[in-house]
């Protein structure tokens, strides 16, 4: 029977569930997890032994760019990504090419031989959602979603300096609907829109041309609409200077916003069993947190600022952050963050491409490479895993690379294992530049992950964390059945011997999706239909009548039709709507 | 060119002299080696993508096992075999295996492609790609050589008697670093784009060369005995040209240093009087990129 499969005597890490190595067996029925297979049904089931081996849920990777303009952009532009990393074809999957920008079906089979399951696009612009939606209809295995940029539109910076909220929510709600998306993303707040005039803004309270409103005002605002909507994800926040020496300050600045603001998820939804509260406990949601915490005024004299933010974070209840680290080697930068990729221009010379999208922001896209050699590059480095080591509480943190701007995900397994093992670490320091041991504290750290502190950084947190711990990030009854097995004895884990836990990172010894077993040692053995979810948003419909009229009014600035501006439910895979601010 | 052979047979007006030395470009070549002879069996339409070709997955085969490799040709693949008469069993190791094809190998691409070691001998010409990130080992090419050849080529030597022709020893499609090292040694004239994004290794012309040869090149030495059209050196960063000839249009972007008579790179000395130009200022302030020009031949710079 397809979707039901029986995995047993697996050393079992399921976080939400507090299960910590646990020998035990796994049911999936139908592809859900259930408590237990009849007889009946175990005869049909597929039988899985896999004792002395890691059990975990689906990885789940809650910021990654995996769709859409700038990614095709970032693959047309750059055919010396693709020449070297290719895949035939076999009787079952595609071909497909590149390394930092993967075709979209290479992507799709990259992300399952490593355990994950669940990818969030990280940055739509609203105008280019049913691109956005092609793509993610078009890569395989994934179930997907993603988050809309709403830091720089138009109509959110007029209505929040007209200081109607209402209206701006239920913007926010119909726009969720008519994309199809899932959260909100907030990328260089009032920022961007400053770049439409060669210009940015630098500091929280200085106010963008024209619409005459300050970082400060958008990020509280959004992160207004976002509680009174009761949206599955916190703020997702890009925040202000980003890769700029001397960043953190404005980014410990920003997240101090929204100190004290109390998340409120309200989803109609069937939760998974879980020990653990499953809703979200945060109200932001800190991007790639690494190109944001650099201290320091010039790249001459920066140093990581990770400490500070960190500290200030471990204070504090109400932030999570992904890392976005970068495990050196080729990278391919892109961002709605346009003025950022100018910079990066600057620094480096490479050809690059930014984009105005019309009313609503901007984008960029630059090739990269990170030098062992390089101090800034090796600096990052560092930075990158004391993001992930000196915040306390895993609950607080996701691993990331902000792929492909760090480097692309297949370089996971570098990372997990750097933040499991400091034997590994220090191989890195002693080949890279000094900067990376002199200018962060990550030398004196001895901290070493576990492999329940990864499945919550790769699973349970990041499921959590975007509002889909009611089906994903668990092996609880009722979730997803999603789950990786890695090749890792817990009994014999020897954190020293990190060539072992590379390689069992890099291959998953099976990846189940929905009950199926999709992948066995990173190769793809079948390919069951996947999901795409987005955030259908109740709004009152005269709410929704009257912000209409005004959108209709100045939707004549744009350059397609208000008809053609929706995406419609064709362009995904097995839509499935989250319903939220439902009213009880 | 060979050791202390002085190259002064060409057309060009130039009196330029060069003395070039090889460094041991194609590594040990250890006594004896073993001779698979590839002879072509037919006409081919599409062309054949052959990075099969080389000493490395000849070695410790039979010539049966050679011709069982499969090679691919659009979308199939077929057995070496049915394009090739395979005669001759491949040496214990790639350095004792010497390749040599007989027939026009036009349409066969990526001949040599990443070879560590050994020779592959082509009584013909060759097609795309020919040697394309080669590490080692030598190529030599009876006729000419189609376009890419020596792309992002690492270490050796390839040798090609006829002429070449564009993105010799360049950069693949969308990036600028090419060449690292090695030897590229051209009898003939060659196309467009030489050495673009040249890191290091040197290549040597003894005809002409026609657009934006060095573009983007970072280091390493190009010497062109013959003319250049236009673009020389366009985007330079680092590295050195010697142009013997006439240079047709003069790029923009360089300043005049001082007067030279004579180039030495590495083991390579070019005698003459130079001009010495650094450059390409018209992308970086910061350029490093040096180019020589013969005097007698370009009397109006």
């Amino acid at each position: 029977m397809a979707g039901t499969i029986a995995i047993k005597n697996g050393y079992v890490f399921d976080p939400l569930n507090e299960m910590n190595g646990e020998i035990m067996d796994i049911f999936i029925k139908d592809g859900k997890v259930v408590r237990e297979l009849s007889a009946a049904e175990l005869k049909d089931a597929k039988v899985i032994d896999v004792s002395g081996m890691t059990v975990m849920p689906g990885g789940v990777d809650s910021h990654s760019h995996v769709a859409g303009a700038k990614v095709n952009a970032g693959r047309s532009m750059r055919p010396e990504d693709h020449y070297k990393a290719n895949i035939q074809k076999t009787s079952l999957t595609h071909s497909g090419s590149g390394y930092t920008v993967p075709s979209v079906y290479k992507q799709g089979y990259d992300y399952t031989a490593m355990g994950y399951t669940t990818v969030f696009e990280a940055a739509i612009p609203p105008l280019e959602a049913r691109h956005t939606h092609e793509e993610m209809r078009a890569t395989p295995l994934l179930d997907m979603g993603g988050y809309l940029i709403l830091g720089n539109n138009f109509f959110l910076m007029r209505y929040l300096h007209n200081g109607d909220i209402e209206k701006a929510a239920a913007y926010v709600a119909w726009m969720m609907k008519t994309h199809k998306a899932y959260g909100i993303k907030c990328v260089n707040p009032a920022g961007v829109e400053n770049w439409g005039w060669g210009k940015n803004i630098h500091s929280l309270d200085e106010a963008n041309i024209h619409f005459e409103i300050t970082p400060r005002e958008t990020i509280k605002g959004l992160s207004e609409i976002n509680e009174s909507l009761g949206m599955p994800i916190p703020l997702h926040l890009h925040a202000n200077n980003l890769g700029h020496p001397g960043c953190y300050g404005i980014t410990k600045d920003s997240l101090k916003i929204l100190d004290g603001v109390k998340p409120k998820q309200n989803m109609d939804v069937e939760w998974a069993e879980t020990k653990m509260d499953p809703s979200r406990e945060r109200s932001v949601y800190l991007a790639h947190m690494m190109f944001n915490s650099f201290a320091g005024t010039t790249w001459g004299d920066c140093e990581s600022g990770v400490k500070d933010i960190a500290e200030y974070i471990n204070n504090k209840d109400h932030v999570v952050i992904d890392s976005g680290c970068t495990p050196f080697g080729e990278a391919t930068v892109m961002t709605g963050d346009g003025p950022a990729i100018q910079d990066m221009y600057k620094l480096t010379g490479n050809k690059w491409s930014n984009t105005d999208v019309e009313m609503e922001g901007g984008s960029g896209v630059i090739p990269f490479t990170y030098f062992k050699s390089n101090p800034v590059h090796s600096l990052q480095w560092a930075m990158g895993l004391e993001c992930l080591l000196l915040i306390n509480d895993p609950w607080k943190t996701i691993l990331t690379t902000d792929s492909p701007n760090g480097g692309p995900f297949t370089k996971y397994p570098e990372v997990m294992t750097w933040v499991m093992s400091e034997a590994f670490r220090k191989q890195t320091f002693s080949e890279c530049h000094k900067w990376a041991n002199d200018r962060s504290e990550l030398g004196g750290i001895n901290r070493e992950l576990s492999l329940y502190d990864l499945a919550v950084l790769t699973r349970a947190n990041p499921a959590r964390t975007i509002g889909m711990a009611h089906r994903k990030g668990s092996l609880g009854v009722g979730a997803d059945g999603d789950v990786t097995v890695y090749n890792i004895n817990p009994q014999q884990l020897d954190t020293n011997n990190y060539e072992a836990l590379l390689q069992a990172f890099r291959k998953a010894e099976y990846t189940v999706k929905g009950g199926e077993i999709v992948s066995v040692q990173g190769e793809i053995v079948s390919l069951p239909e996947k999901r795409t979810y987005y955030s259908e948003v109740h709004v009152e419909n005269e709410r929704e009548k009257e912000m209409l009229i005004d959108v209709k009014e100045w939707f004549r600035y744009y350059t397609l039709g208000f008809a053609n501006y929706p995406t419609p439910e064709k362009y995904l895979q097995n839509p499935t709507p989250i319903k939220v601010n439902i009213v009880r | 060119m060979t050791e202390g052979v002085l190259i002064d047979k060409n057309k060009s007006d130039s009196k330029l002299e060069a003395v070039i030395k090889p460094e041991s470009f194609t590594g040990k070549v250890s006594g004896e080696m073993a001779e698979v002879t590839l002879i072509l069996k037919k006409e081919i339409d599409i062309k054949l993508e052959a990075d099969v070709i080389t000493p490395d997955s000849f070695a410790g085969k039979s010539a049966q096992e050679i011709g069982n490799l499969s090679i691919w040709q659009g979308p199939k693949t077929y057995p070496l075999s049915e394009f090739f008469e395979v005669i001759g069993n491949g040496g214990s190791s790639a350095a004792e295996t010497l390749i040599r094809i007989k027939g026009d190998a036009m349409r066969i691409k990526r001949i040599g492609e990443s070879m560590s070691a050994g020779k592959i001998e082509i009584e013909g010409s060759a097609g795309m790609h020919l040697g394309t990130g080669m590490k080692g080992g030598e190529i030599v090419v009876s006729g000419d050589a189609d376009s890419w050849a020596g792309m992002e080529m690492i270490g050796g030597l390839l040798h090609i008697k006829g002429n070449a022709g564009d993105h010799v020893g360049c950069a693949y499609r969308g990036k600028w670093h090419g060449m690292k090292g090695g030897r590229i040694v051209i009898e003939g004239s060659v196309r467009h784009q030489l050495g673009g994004g040249m890191d290091g290794g040197e290549i040597l012309v003894e005809g002409n060369v026609e657009s934006f040869c060095g573009i983007r090149q970072n280091g390493g030495l190009i010497f062109v005995k013959g003319n250049a059209l236009r673009g020389l050196g366009a985007e330079m960063a680092g590295g050195t040209i010697v142009v013997g000839g006439k240079i047709e249009r003069f790029s923009p972007g360089f300043e005049f240093v001082s007067m030279e008579n004579s180039v030495k790179f590495g083991e390579t000395e070019f005698i003459g009087e130079f001009k010495k130009f650094t450059g390409d200022y018209a992308i970086s302030k910061r350029a490093k990129g040096a180019l020589y020009v013969a005097v007698d031949t370009n009397p109006e710079l």
